[in-house]
């Protein structure tokens, strides 16, 4: 009688029995239209390009001060253009909503917990506003002395 | 070991920029963008920022305030194309877009802070 040769036992094939393909529905490129909740995402990842606006506004100006005051007092012309004024009213709403939108979302990011109970959110990122506040009346008392 | 990936590093570079443009970027836009131009406070004076620019400090502020929003851009932006615009399969094109852009604003604000006369 043959003996039963190990080697082919070993590379006997691993049947699995058959599945269809999972179904995965299409995703549509506007996908983010369809709700408000998803607008309001979008815009909220959309507020980075107003804030990369502000910092090429701040290059610029201080590339006008380097040159002389001609050229800042030509910066300071230059952000009466009325596309201008636009541009940063629009901006600034979206700095703000990004500001908004930050602070809030960091008692979810660090749920803070005293003596096992879950502080409330409106106290956690309450000093998030108030460092805003006085950060900013520093700012503007400096530049505008 | 699996390839490790770099995302963590571009996360803290987003979550720091967030915070500086959270707190910072408002008040700038504020002055700058509207209170000067249109006439709400005086604007300061040509040797007044200058004075204020020459301040070693106030010029690390400045780059600060200028590198790391740039990267909090850069890095939104990038999930917002592949998520929002689903654009992922262009991901090289759109990384060296993003971070190389941001690069470049962070080289071109330490050149013009650099030396201030």
């Amino acid at each position: 009688m043959p003996t039963r040769n190990l080697e082919s036992t070993k590379a006997a094939p691993n049947y699995t029995p058959f599945h269809p393909r999972w179904y995965r529905p299409h995703v549509s490129v506007y996908w983010w239209l369809g709700e408000w909740h998803y607008l309001k995402f979008i815009l909220r990842e959309l507020s980075s390009v107003f804030v990369g606006v502000v910092v090429i506004e701040a290059l610029m100006l201080i590339q006008a001060l380097r040159d002389g005051p001609e050229a800042y007092a030509h910066f300071l012309q230059g952000m009466q253009n009325p596309l201008v004024l636009v541009l940063n009213i629009i901006s600034f709403f979206f700095v703000v909503f990004h500001t908004i939108t930050w602070f809030n979302l960091a008692p979810s990011a660090m749920p803070v917990r005293l003596r096992g109970k879950r502080v409330p959110d409106v106290l956690v990122a309450a000093p998030s506003y108030v460092a805003w506040i006085v950060v900013s009346a520093f700012v503007s008392w400096l530049i505008l002395q | 070991m699996a390839k490790q990936s770099n995302e963590a590093f571009f996360w803290m570079l987003f979550s720091a920029g967030g915070v500086v443009a959270a707190l910072l970027i408002p008040v700038h836009l504020l002055l700058f963008g509207l209170a000067i131009p249109q006439g709400w406070v005086q604007a300061p004076s040509y040797e007044h920022l200058m004075s204020l620019l020459r301040i070693p400090l106030v010029r690390i502020y400045l780059f600060v305030f200028c590198a790391l929003p740039l990267f909090h851009w850069a890095h939104r932006f990038r999930f917002t194309l592949y998520d929002g615009l689903k654009v992922k399969h262009l991901n090289e094109i759109i990384f060296v877009f993003c971070y190389g852009g941001a690069l470049l604003g962070t080289v071109v604000a330490a050149y013009l802070l650099w030396n201030i006369s």
